[in-house]
């Protein structure tokens, strides 16, 4: 099935016919061509198994990470019009400019600012003040330095729950990454946790393109410019967050999103 | 400088030196690959290196001779080469080891898996890892310093070295791998088995007895097999306790020497470097090796079939 | 007063009773038995360690720990055996923890899952059971003979290298294997190649598995007597090897690594193979000084242990 690719913002991806097969063989996405818009968020919804994370990770190539995975198709990132998935491109190259922020959250087991300054200490040298410039600046970014700017030094692990998941978003915007990717990034948080990642990504998504896979619909509706529903690895329908939740297109998109299924 | 201009800097930083850090990379794989492959290398050498001597030793020693005869003496004038009497001794003291092994073991491991409260798991497991710490010319020393005497106290006419002392030491010495190994397995069987049992009314004996121990037993048959290759392979202890005189004697009571204690005794003479006389030890440990290799591969088996069934 | 089953007999409340009695006396009897054998196992242990410090304690003292050995036991020492020991450590510490942690990092991060692989695995495997005097035959045809490397600290230090890798590559890949997945793929998402993952994140924070296993496979080497008697150990050096640093250019010398060589099993091994019981008391006093050492490392082992594992928790 085509998606109804928007024309009118200007694109910092395109997905155009990426399929997706674990292990060289087991096909999970078709031939999905979606269009990501500049400085805007997208979410991705849809049941369980239909593919959303799957597609999320191709954007990074987390997926190169474990054999036999095989990608067709291509995912075009805008300016400079390369294309993500092609294996000739170090995937290092690509994850130093698309940024991801996990479903559980992952800081290592060292200091608060160590986690944050290790995405910049691998790309080369820096100098001690720049480096906590950066840091400080993350950290004010994903509204976490009040509440740790007295004990930088002190274990990530110490953190509660929802200030780790701030403190991973810390950590993959110090880098300055041009797309942020969120897998379902408050499934595993309380409600006032959720409601600050949720108030950070609207925050966000006005300087960086966003792509977040929810499993909540009415997240999806709160955060997000654009919304697309994924159904058994296609993509079935993606347009305007409202338009999407209001008055869908597809009859498949209404009966998820009216909860019939999913 | 602030956040921004860093940042500008270090993206310009990106492009230009990734071929650099990609050759880099593949070096560092190379070097691991190299280290992983010493392995393979050892092993190559060790079984190169016995079999080229023993090659040398079977062209001067038939076969049959080597298997058959009764006698070992090859540094006599008349030389025999036969590996029987070495075979026993090993063997014997190897009897002698499980059978004080595997029902300490066995029954240590069903108390710790199915009996023990915390406090004893906790006191018992340091003091089994110290037994397996101790240095085995330690339990040489004690093999022949403590235990022979003991033992001719209650027998006067034990001679000084004999395979009995040990054995029973070696027995002792194999226990901590024993009982851990068939902890393991006794673990490894599901909650819910021993419930049913228990449900019916069965005590916690009855249950270990005839659900546990039977459903991990590939597992605890592992213990056992790998335990006879660690007693086959022992040396220090027979070579100090049991003499080095080889002997085609079934009896534990008996002085006599096992392959490993025969290998020992030849490396500490002086024997010319390609005479038969330094083959031997290779010949011997040849067999060494190819018996422990059958219980290992064994031991092996046995231990995948116990997981895959859980 | 009988009970009806439905099965249509009646059994006897009074049996039954008696019945149960009996199986939980001999449910006491069987976890008084597991209790005494292990009780058994430990007082073995206490009375080697007992008879060990009470035949040799006495005779540790300042003389002994700094003579050379001699036809007197008397005024026999061990000197040159705990140097000797300290000596190849080193050298077996420098060879077997680079390898081995290398090639545990290569079959838990690099290696796919090729036939390859498989025999590098199956390999190790067997290593671990070969008996220890197999090592040093190994090492007498090849590095003694054929390398011409002699009986020296050189052939001492491969030898018991040897005989540990497998040990170290074993333990290494637990630690490496107890790192969730999750931290390798935060550390991959911040543009990290596999190296830097390695090397900042998954190696540091499996130190203390890779610590605790390395000290024990060292402690292990440190008892080792078999393979180097196999490869030429004397038991009579009166003499020490020669020094590493010299007066002149380059101050460095490697000359002492051809030199022959004793280690502290060893010369216990010499000292208890005698008739005469005041060489006896030698042998026991090297066997405190030896499982003094050896206890010592395992102790720290459990130390590490127990100190890296209250610092991270997953």
């Amino acid at each position: 099935m085509t998606a109804q690719v928007y024309v009118t913002p200007t694109l910092k991806a395109e997905a155009k016919e990426l399929s997706f097969f674990y292990g060289g063989t087991a096909q999970a996405l078709r031939s999905i061509s979606l269009a990501l818009p500049d400085r805007h968020a997208t979410a991705l919804i849809g049941p369980s198994g239909c593919g959303k994370t799957t597609f999320l990770r191709c954007l990074n190539r987390m997926h190169d990470l474990y054999p036999g995975n095989r990608y067709a198709g291509s995912v075009v990132l805008y300016p400079d019009g390369i294309n993500i998935v092609d294996q000739t491109i170090d995937p290092i190259e690509i994850r130093m400019r698309v940024g991801m922020v996990f479903q559980k959250p992952n800081p290592f087991p060292t200091t608060i600012y160590e986690n944050v300054a290790y995405g910049l200490r691998i790309r080369g040298s820096i100098t001690r003040s720049d480096l906590k410039a950066v840091v400080e600046q993350s950290l004010k970014d994903a509204a976490l330095w009040p509440e740790v700017k007295d004990r930088l030094h002190s274990l990530a692990f110490n953190l509660s729950g929802g200030q780790q998941q701030r403190l991973c978003i810390a950590r993959a915007l110090a880098t300055g990454p041009e797309m942020l990717l969120f897998d379902e990034p408050t499934s595993a948080l309380d409600p006032t946790a959720t409601a600050r990642i949720e108030e950070l990504v609207t925050e966000l998504k006005q300087r960086i393109t966003i792509v977040i896979v929810t499993h909540n619909m009415q997240q999806a509706a709160r955060v997000s410019d654009y919304t697309a529903f994924m159904y058994e690895g296609e993509l079935v329908e993606c347009d305007r967050t409202e338009k999407i939740f209001t008055n869908p297109s597809n009859k498949l998109t209404e009966e998820y999103v009216t909860g019939r299924f999913g | 400088m602030n956040a921004e201009a860093v940042l500008k800097k270090t993206v310009t930083w990106r492009w230009s030196s990734r071929l650099p850090m990609q050759m880099k990379e593949k070096a560092i794989e190379s070097l691991l690959l190299f280290a992983a492959l010493t392995s393979v290398a050892i092993t190559i050498g060790i079984v190169g290196v016995l079999v080229y001597e023993s090659i040398g030793f079977f062209r001067q020693v038939s076969l049959w001779d080597f298997l058959t005869d009764t006698q070992w003496t090859p540094l006599f004038s008349e030389p025999h080469y036969g590996i029987l009497p070495l075979i026993s001794g090993t063997l014997v003291t190897t009897a002698v080891a499980l059978a004080v092994a595997v029902p300490m073991g066995s029954l240590i491991a069903i108390y710790l898996s199915e009996y023990a409260s915390r406090g004893v798991r906790e006191t018992i497991k340091p003091a089994l890892e110290l037994l397996s710490a101790v240095p085995t010319v330690v339990y040489g020393y004690f093999a022949l310093l403590f235990v022979t005497p003991a033992l001719q106290a209650l027998w006067p006419a034990l001679p000084g070295f004999n395979m009995l002392s040990a054995g029973l030491v070696i027995g002792i010495m194999i226990v901590p791998y024993v009982s851990s190994v068939s902890e393991d397995a006794m673990r490894a069987v599901p909650v819910h088995l021993r419930e049913g049992a228990f449900a019916l009314g069965a005590t916690r004996m009855q249950t270990a007895l005839r659900v546990v121990f039977p459903s991990a037993l590939s597992g605890i048959t592992a213990a056992y097999v790998l335990g006879i290759s660690r007693a086959i392979g022992e040396t220090m202890v027979v070579a100090i306790a049991a003499g080095m005189q080889p002997t085609l004697t079934w009896n534990p009571l008996e002085p006599a020497a096992t392959m490993t204690a025969y290998i020992v005794q030849v490396s500490l003479g002086d024997l010319p470097h390609g005479s038969v006389g330094y083959q031997t030890i290779f010949a011997t440990g040849l067999t060494l090796l190819l018996m422990t290799l059958v219980f290992n591969l064994a031991g092996h088996v046995l231990k995948k079939r116990y997981r895959q069934i859980y | 007063m009988s009970l009806k089953n439905d099965i249509g007999k009646s059994t006897d409340a009074k049996l039954v009773r008696r019945q149960i009695l009996r199986s939980q006396l001999r449910d006491r009897f069987f976890a008084v038995g597991g209790l005494l054998v292990m009780a058994v196992a430990c007082l073995v242990l206490l009375a080697l360690l007992l008879q060990l410090a009470y035949d040799g304690i006495g005779r540790v003292s300042w003389q002994f720990v700094s003579s050379y050995p001699s036809r007197f036991a008397s005024q026999a020492g061990i000197l040159s055996a705990w140097i000797g020991t300290i000596l190849v450590m080193i050298l077996t510490a420098a060879t077997a923890i680079p390898l081995g942690i290398g090639a545990a990092i290569y079959l838990e991060e690099y290696a796919s899952k090729n036939w390859m692989t498989d025999v590098i695995e199956i390999n190790i495997a067997n290593l671990a059971g070969v008996p220890s005097i197999v090592y040093g035959l190994m090492a007498l045809g090849l590095l003694v003979y054929e390398f011409h490397l002699g009986h020296s600290f050189l052939t001492a230090g491969l030898t018991l290298a040897m005989l540990i890798l497998p040990m170290v590559i074993i333990a290494t890949r637990e630690a490496l294997r107890a790192i969730p997945p999750q931290i390798r793929e935060a550390a991959y998402a911040v543009g990290a190649t596999k190296w830097q993952t390695v090397r900042d994140h998954v190696v540091p924070y499996s130190m203390g598995g890779i610590l605790t296993g390395m000290i024990l496979a060292l402690s292990r080497a440190v008892g080792e007597t078999a393979p180097l008697i196999t490869v030429g150990a004397l038991s009579f050096i009166a003499f020490l090897p020669r020094s590493p640093l010299t007066s002149e250019f380059p101050f460095i010398s490697l000359q002492w690594l051809f030199d022959p060589f004793t280690v502290m099993p060893i010369q216990m091994f010499n000292w208890v193979s005698r008739p005469q019981d005041e060489f006896h008391v030698n042998a026991a006093a090297a066997g405190v000084i030896l499982l003094a050492m050896t206890l010592a490392m395992n102790g720290l082992a459990i130390a590490i242990r127990a100190r890296f594992r209250k610092r991270i928790h997953w």
